[in-house]
């Protein structure tokens, strides 16, 4: 594949991604936030976002499985995870965070362990296009091409 | 008159104090989360501001210089021109650090800036009674940034201009031979 090709398939595949849902227009403006000075922002702010949502995947499948379910610890976590989807732009993460908060108000544990798999989805959804993504922009620019700005003419 | 005016105004360029670098506003971000930090801080960068994060509101009140029981003062020396804290933080919240803020003599005129992802109008009123500049929901906008740099700077560039017209017209007033009438005059114009 030629270097126009590849410019041309990030874009494509990108759009893709707003067209899914998977990305709202936060990662637009965290991608407006990288510049030469700044060339790794996105996969930076990125990286700390699946550092943040390993471990806190993994406080909450441990106090979702215990005996008594103490609310009060589940809660804060799904804010967290909530507010930092949201900072980057995964949508579809975050409204299931919305939906996780909801149950999690409401005491319902059978309804909790069903949206941690929900969010669990769509994290690895996300995570797995984004590492995708940042594999065609490391093509793109090994190969000595620039990263194409996205237009969402849609 | 323009060599007496000249050496106050170099005094005024060479002063230590925030009206000597008015173009680089100095941001102190306060928030737990890892990404948000990362985001503030570019966004801040970006807009020409010097920026310093901290992951908690007790190492802000460290920073400050707040954080010993009876002291209610603060370092005075820092020079801080804007505070931006997120409202749910674990142990002390961003509403507590306003309260701190606003209670002492160093920050009080400080201006803080509460962020949150959530839209809760008690919490926004609450925040704005105890004194917030603002309240911006997450996540921030750079145009969010821009507007609250700019309406800053506006009250930096007034108060430097007030501050060098006060010392020139008192300045002519020590210098000129104008009558006392006149002088009285100028002063009440300020």
């Amino acid at each position: 594949m030629d270097l126009v090709q590849m410019q041309k398939s990030l874009q494509d595949y990108t759009k893709s991604l707003f067209l899914e849902g998977i990305l709202d227009s936060q990662f637009l403006q965290l991608q407006q936030l990288q510049d030469e000075s700044n060339p790794d922002f996105v996969s930076q702010v990125v990286t700390l976002f699946f550092q943040d949502s390993d471990r806190i995947l993994n406080d909450l499948s441990l106090s979702l499985g215990q005996q008594v379910v103490d609310f009060k610890k589940v809660d804060p976590h799904v804010h967290q995870l909530k507010g930092s989807s949201s900072s980057i732009g995964a949508q579809r993460v975050k409204n299931a965070c919305v939906v996780f908060r909801n149950f999690c108000e409401q005491q319902n544990v059978e309804a909790c362990h069903r949206c941690l798999q929900q969010v669990k989805q769509e994290y690895y959804l996300v995570k797995n296009r984004l590492e995708t993504l940042f594999k065609l922009e490391q093509q793109i620019v090994a190969s000595g091409g620039m990263i194409p700005a996205v237009e969402l003419g849609f | 008159m323009a060599e007496v005016l000249l050496p106050r105004k170099m005094e005024m360029a060479n002063d230590p104090s925030k009206f000597g670098s008015p173009d680089l506003l100095h941001v102190l971000a306060v928030d737990d989360s890892h990404v948000d930090r990362k985001f503030i801080e570019r966004l801040l960068r970006v807009s020409s501001c010097k920026v310093t994060v901290v992951d908690s509101a007790t190492r802000a009140l460290q920073y400050l210089g707040l954080d010993v029981e009876d002291k209610s003062v603060g370092f005075e020396d820092l020079k801080v021109n804007l505070i931006m804290t997120d409202y749910s933080m674990p142990g002390m919240t961003g509403y507590e650090l306003l309260k701190k803020i606003k209670e002492s003599s160093a920050f009080r005129e400080v201006p803080v800036v509460i962020m949150s992802s959530e839209n809760i109008l008690p919490r926004i009123d609450r925040c704005l009674e105890e004194g917030a500049e603002d309240f911006l929901l997450k996540p921030v906008k750079l145009s969010d940034v821009k507007r609250l740099r700019d309406s800053l700077m506006k009250v930096e560039d007034l108060s430097f201009t007030k501050s060098t017209q006060k010392r020139e017209l008192e300045t002519e007033n020590v210098y000129s031979f104008d009558s006392p009438v006149q002088s009285q005059l100028k002063r009440t114009k300020i």
